[in-house]
């Protein structure tokens, strides 16, 4: 995700990234990890740095732009933490939105390829 | 190929998903969705999300998911039509597309095996041999340490200023994301071809030397060998 200040807002979050921010802590799938009472503003957003911490997502600064990068998570050492597929929704070629959970109900085989 | 594929399985309740991960948007990706034919939802993801959601690190890779929006194969390479190239006799004298074409000789896919499998999935659903357990797909989704978690960090960083028109910016985070995790074909091979690519023109697909990046796609390939350019697709 790309933030523009050390905050992050929790929908936003879980749209991006799948990570769900309940009361027993950031979960994702099975694997929920708590989160200390500092990780939420008063204003209610989460502290990018608290979660970077915690679930092992990469904060990296891009000072000359004024800009921050929070990467995925690597607290479980591994590119899926769960099965359930992500919220993905992505432009069609004529930019109209498409949403993956849209073809629940049928097996999906999403390929990725390029013009590269 | 795909398409032809997914007129076949798309009765048996199955469909195809294509995500073109390119920077170059809908403008690169039409040419090659139209000449498909491809009736299948055709989706754009510039900002290269997929990568990162379910682990692609070459093109083209694929994750299954049924009915339920489960995963049950997570990234893997995806061939479904062996390429004529694989064949061919290369003729002397084409220089480095030549030595280009020797190593694409040996890159390694079995879409025998693939579309077996496919079919079998089709049929038969979780019964399938093919489909995995959601503890084996996390167990067999391909390792994230966190020098490849800040190499997404990092790739995100130059998309985002590749698309703001930073390209000198976007360039080292480029590079960055290329030391950081440099088995991601994917993050390699899409910013050679936006060095390589005049401005409007089909993407380049020699990604040849240039003075941006210490890689490219020959020398690259050559380091880590041919047969390692893709993961085999193994029950």
């Amino acid at each position: 995700m790309i933030l523009e200040r050390l905050e992050v807002d929790r929908a936003e979050l879980r749209q991006r990234t799948g990570w769900e921010v309940k009361p027993e802590g950031a979960c994702r799938g099975d694997v929920c990890v708590p989160l200390p009472a500092d990780a939420v503003t008063p204003e209610g957003a989460l502290d990018a740095r608290v979660l970077a911490q915690r679930l092992g997502m990469p904060l990296v600064s891009d000072a000359e732009h004024g800009l921050w990068a929070l990467g995925p998570a690597s607290v479980t050492g591994r590119s899926l933490d769960t099965a359930v597929a992500p919220e993905l929704v992505l432009p069609d070629l004529d930019g109209r939105p498409f949403d993956l959970s849209s073809l629940l109900g049928r097996k999906v085989v999403l390929v990725a390829w390029a013009s590269w | 190929m795909w398409q032809e594929l997914r007129s076949e399985l798309h009765p048996a309740g199955v469909e195809i998903v294509s995500v073109s991960l390119d920077l170059g948007g809908s403008e690169a990706a039409r040419p090659w969705v139209e000449a498909a034919g491809a009736q299948h939802p055709s989706l754009i993801d510039q900002a290269h999300v997929t990568d990162e959601l379910f682990g692609f690190v070459n093109v083209p890779n694929a994750v299954w998911i049924d009915e339920e929006g489960v995963i049950v194969r997570p990234a893997h390479a995806a061939h479904v039509k062996q390429s004529p190239l694989r064949e061919m006799e290369v003729p002397e004298g084409l220089g480095r597309i030549g030595e280009m074409l020797v190593e694409v000789k040996k890159i390694k896919a079995d879409p025998e095996t693939y579309v077996a499998a496919l079919r079998d999935w089709a049929a038969h659903g979780a019964a399938s041999t093919w489909a995995l357990s959601p503890d084996e797909v996390v167990a067999r989704s391909r390792p994230r340490p966190a020098t490849h978690a800040e190499a997404a960090a990092s790739f995100e960083l130059g998309q985002h200023l590749w698309r703001a028109g930073d390209h000198e910016s976007a360039v080292g985070w480029f590079r960055r994301a290329h030391s950081l995790h440099p088995d991601n074909w994917t993050y390699k091979r899409q910013a050679w071809s936006l060095a390589s690519t005049p401005p409007g023109e089909a993407s380049d697909l020699i990604q040849g030397p240039t003075d941006l990046y210490e890689g490219n796609w020959l020398d690259d390939v050559r380091q880590v060998g041919a047969e390692n350019y893709y993961e085999p697709f193994e029950p």
